[in-house]
């Protein structure tokens, strides 16, 4: 069950990376390519997923949504965990004053709840993809740093790192070379979960109208599509569909990955 | 406790502090001139100034702070788009986000709490593995998504219920089902966990070696046992249900706080977006401290503490 689910996840992440990188190759038509007279058409032989109300192909551009959500799901977690990283690892390592004022940072950064900061921040820098990745990994971040701190504070304390420390090794080495291999495991879990909230909070913002503009993404097809709930459904269902595959193939891969991690350290 | 309460209120705080600056430095972080990004580049170079001078943004940043604050507070910071004060706007907003928020969460509790029962009893069984798939489903579910297939199906197709706005019962059942989903799944599975751990205690066997029923065993000592994880979830989640609230509000044109903050972000009226931000911000601190201040009810160890 649990080898399973990370299979399913994996192969869902695997989709969505060929799909960002493939795009041009795999999407029938052109995701600008407009038919006018054909909008709003529903599935067809021709139009797998049908057309949008400009006349434009579903299926080509939740194929190139992907891209946005790749990139904005692997830029928001590659910058966020090394960032968490950094603090936690410093926080944890130095202690006393560092962090205190680290873990206050993280305490009033957790006092938003949810998507409330990256909304915000989008607001205010205006909607564009480097903006999107700036909002969530402002807040994303802290997970990490909190994570990070808790297992340096244990790991600190262990033989191999007194031992680096008495053979002369100063705080990067040992935080770089010996630390950042022992901490790795949770922070794996944590990117993979980090993936799919930082996919389905792309989505949220570009549902809102703050995602990236003129680029096709899986929350601004379903923003167009909610004006046509009746008469053309297949553009809410469709991209809504492709959000939540992905997220709960992320979400299937995150719990995987966490239980062979637990297992592999219990084990003897 | 006194202490433990006293020490709780006191680290609630900075954290206070913290949340209003960083709201406050908003409206520095837009790019450019903020004046110019409200009002638009074709507006005259009285409003720009008229507009300045009311953001008090032609003075120095600390007494811009001080000002942004006793604006709040006494009416005069206003909206720039429906000339009112924000804080009025604000305060009248919050009941019906409240309200939705208090919905979806009894209709999470409904739900969830007896699933998560039966699935800890039923453990390893098809009632077990059905209960972890939802929870993993809910958790996954967009809620942008989930609004708009409830409307296609209940509202345009079955003509149970209204599709948007905020009047009877009937219209809060739609909204509330969808921002409840998330909590309703995380909730099932702190239910279950909890419970499968309190089911282990060697009290209860003790129990039922006295002969009390299997029922009671359960009603009185395991889940009384499993409460404390329970209410934590309740607590950390009710707050996040106040920012999921800002895309339900959003679909169901529901007329609350999230609502308000997304016209306030299409208007550009950042004194608004600022206004809603640390109401939202605020709410979430403050229900996260009752929370912790509940644990002090429900858990004897918490209350201990300060006496040791």
């Amino acid at each position: 069950m649990r080898r399973a689910g990370v299979v399913v996840g994996a192969a869902v992440a695997l989709l969505l990376v060929l799909g960002a990188i493939f795009a041009p190759v795999l999407a029938p038509y052109s995701p600008r390519e407009q038919r006018l007279c054909d909008g709003l058409k529903g599935p067809s032989a021709s139009h797998w997923l049908g057309q949008d109300k400009h006349g434009r192909d579903v299926l080509s551009r939740l194929i190139y949504g992907a891209r946005v959500s790749a990139v904005v799901g692997v830029a928001t977690v590659l910058v966020s965990a090394l960032l968490g990283f950094m603090v936690g690892s410093a926080a944890g390592y130095f202690g006393g004053a560092v962090d205190q004022l680290f873990m206050r940072i993280v305490d009033v950064l957790q006092a938003f709840p949810g998507i409330l900061l990256a909304i915000a921040l989008a607001a205010v820098l205006g909607p564009s993809l480097m903006n999107v990745i700036l909002a969530l990994s402002v807040l994303g971040w802290v997970g990490y740093a909190r994570l990070v701190r808790g297992q340096v504070l244990v790991e600190r304390e262990k033989e191999y790192v007194q031992a680096a420390r008495a053979l002369g090794a100063g705080p990067g080495r040992i935080v770089f070379r010996h630390l950042l291999v022992n901490v790795s495991a949770p922070v794996i879990v944590q990117a993979t979960f980090g993936m799919a909230a930082a996919i389905l909070a792309e989505a949220s913002l570009s549902f809102l109208g703050l995602g990236a503009q003129n680029l096709p993404s899986w929350g601004g097809m379903l923003n167009e599509g909610q004006s046509f709930l009746l008469t053309a459904p297949h553009l809410s269902i469709f991209p809504g569909l492709a959000v939540l595959v992905t997220v709960l193939g992320f979400n299937f891969l995150g719990d995987g990955l966490r239980d062979v991690s637990l297992g592999s350290r219990s084990a003897p | 406790m006194r202490s433990y309460l006293l020490k709780r209120l006191l680290l609630t705080l900075p954290v206070l502090l913290g949340v209003s600056v960083l709201v406050f430095l908003f409206i520095h972080l837009i790019p450019g001139d903020p004046v110019e990004v409200m009002l638009g580049e074709s507006a005259s170079a009285g409003d720009r100034a008229a507009l300045r001078h009311q953001l008090y943004l032609d003075q120095p940043l600390s007494a811009q702070f001080g000002h942004f604050f006793s604006g709040l507070a006494t009416g005069q910071l206003e909206s720039i788009f429906y000339h009112e004060p924000v804080s009025t706007k604000v305060i009248g907003r919050l009941g019906a986000t409240f309200e939705l928020a208090f919905a979806a969460m009894a209709l999470a509790c409904l739900f969830a709490i007896p699933l998560g029962i039966l699935a800890a009893l039923r453990r390893g069984t098809w009632t077990d593995t059905a209960a972890t798939g939802f929870a993993l489903l809910g958790v996954s579910i967009p809620n942008f998504w989930l609004g708009p297939m409830l409307i296609l199906l209940f509202s345009l197709k079955l003509r149970c219920f209204p599709v948007s706005g905020r009047g009877g019962l009937s219209h809060l059942v739609l909204p509330a089902l969808t921002l409840g989903l998330a909590m309703a799944a995380l909730l099932s599975r702190m239910t279950r966990a909890s419970l499968a751990e309190a089911l282990l205690e060697p009290h209860l066997t003790a129990a039922r070696a006295r002969g009390l029923s299997e029922v009671w065993v359960i009603a009185k000592h395991a889940l009384r046992n499993a409460a404390v994880p329970i209410l934590t979830i309740l607590g950390l989640q009710f707050g996040a249900l106040l920012s999921g609230a800002i895309i339900t509000e959003t679909v169901f044109a529901w007329p609350g706080l999230g609502r308000l903050l997304i016209e306030a972000i299409q208007t550009r009226d950042f004194p608004l977006v600022q206004g809603c931000v640390l109401a939202i911000a605020l709410s979430y601190v403050i229900v996260n401290l009752l929370t912790d201040l509940l644990y002090t009810v429900a858990d004897p160890r918490v209350r201990l503490e300060g006496k040791r």
